[in-house]
């Protein structure tokens, strides 16, 4: 007959296997939302506290307004609120004209431009935030989805490459922080692993809604960097790599962050 | 474009504690805040909410520079009868915004 303790020894080893094969099977990625504390995630989850939900509303206004020479309002062409459902999940996107990845925000002033025969909106306007709020709402709920486009295939390296680059007066790169010390602590916050899942965020520090560029100059500002310009090819670039690295993920937008 | 989100309960039972939930898109800027020019930003912020629920006002606040951009408001109210409630927002520079929301209450 066999001891106590090496039964209860047995049972401890397969305890350790099961959880050890289930940890290597579970995502390893995180989103900044499982991050968050309690009373964040549910400022995020009800619709009628997310103040996100304020530049939604916006921009379905701006949805069905007739814009510019053409009259034509976005809506003419997609009606509907899941007209651009899974949409936000696969931008930044090839674009043919400029041989070059352009981002949501960037196809909404192309069809602007085109389309409406209107001015193009500036980066980071309320309006243009509210107009990619709107859509990328839609997608909420969806895995991220990068296009699989060869001619994509540098673009996400060279976004890859200055991911690891370290750069401004801290000599920081991106994956020092969001790879090597994700889950620390920068002060008071945890650092994420900074997969974009919720964008365009309403960030509690800007009391408002911005895109994932905005948040990237935030990061390279703190970095002691110089950012890059609005609808610099970095930009895209980067946000092909963060999408590319978050594949899979579920889309929140819009999310609410610290 | 001011923007509203308000949520009320559509129906609720006479006498039933009810949660209502209200967020305006606002900046509440303080009037302490320096601008890039050096010179104080004029204040610019909701002064007063009230909610009206047939007729009678049945929650009413008073907003300070402190309070955050967008502020969110929820309150609790008891579900006395069938009716419209009305939401007013105030505040400088002749800002008044008003929404309504109606409940069945049986």
């Amino acid at each position: 007959m066999r001891s106590l303790p090496a039964i209860v020894s047995a049972g401890a080893l397969a305890v350790f296997l099961v959880t050890w094969a289930m940890a290597q099977t579970a995502d390893p990625r995180r989103s900044g939302y499982q991050e968050m504390g309690a009373s964040l995630r549910a400022m995020q989850d009800d619709d009628s506290a997310n103040p996100g939900m304020l530049w939604v509303g916006e921009g379905r206004a701006l949805w069905a307004r007739r814009e510019g020479a053409a009259g034509k309002a976005c809506a003419d062409c997609h009606a509907g609120e899941t007209a651009m459902a899974g949409v936000a999940a696969r931008y930044p996107a090839f674009d043919a004209a400029t041989n070059r990845p352009i981002d949501l925000g960037q196809r909404v002033n192309r069809c602007r431009v085109e389309q409406q025969k209107a001015e193009p909106l500036a980066p980071e306007s309320r309006e243009l935030v509210a107009l990619s709020a709107f859509i990328a709402r839609q997608s909420r709920g969806q895995p991220i989805a990068p296009p699989d486009d060869p001619r994509l295939r540098p673009f996400v390296e060279s976004g890859e490459a200055l991911w690891r680059q370290r750069q401004g007066q801290l000599n920081l790169s991106c994956a020092q922080c969001h790879d090597d010390n994700a889950g620390g602590r920068l002060a008071g916050a945890t650092i994420p692993q900074g997969h974009p899942t919720g964008y365009p965020i309403y960030r509690l520090e800007w009391q408002a809604v911005g895109s994932l560029k905005r948040r990237l100059r935030n990061c390279l500002v703190g970095m002691r960097a110089e950012p890059y310009a609005y609808d610099s090819a970095e930009y895209a670039a980067l946000e092909l790599y963060l999408m590319s690295r978050a594949r899979g993920m579920a889309m929140e937008a819009p999310g609410v962050r610290p | 474009m001011a923007s509203v989100l308000v949520n009320v309960p559509k129906t609720a039972k006479r006498g039933e504690v009810i949660e209502i939930k209200t967020l305006i898109a606002h900046p509440m800027e303080t009037g302490f805040r320096a601008g890039p020019n050096g010179r104080l930003i004029p204040r610019d912020i909701i002064t007063r909410f009230t909610c009206v629920y047939d007729g009678a006002e049945v929650f009413g606040l008073t907003l300070t520079p402190a309070i955050a951009a967008n502020p969110f408001i929820a309150f609790t109210t008891v579900a006395t009868q069938s009716g419209t409630l009305v939401f007013r927002w105030t505040g400088d520079n002749g800002f008044s915004v008003e929404e309504s929301a109606s409940i069945s209450v049986e």
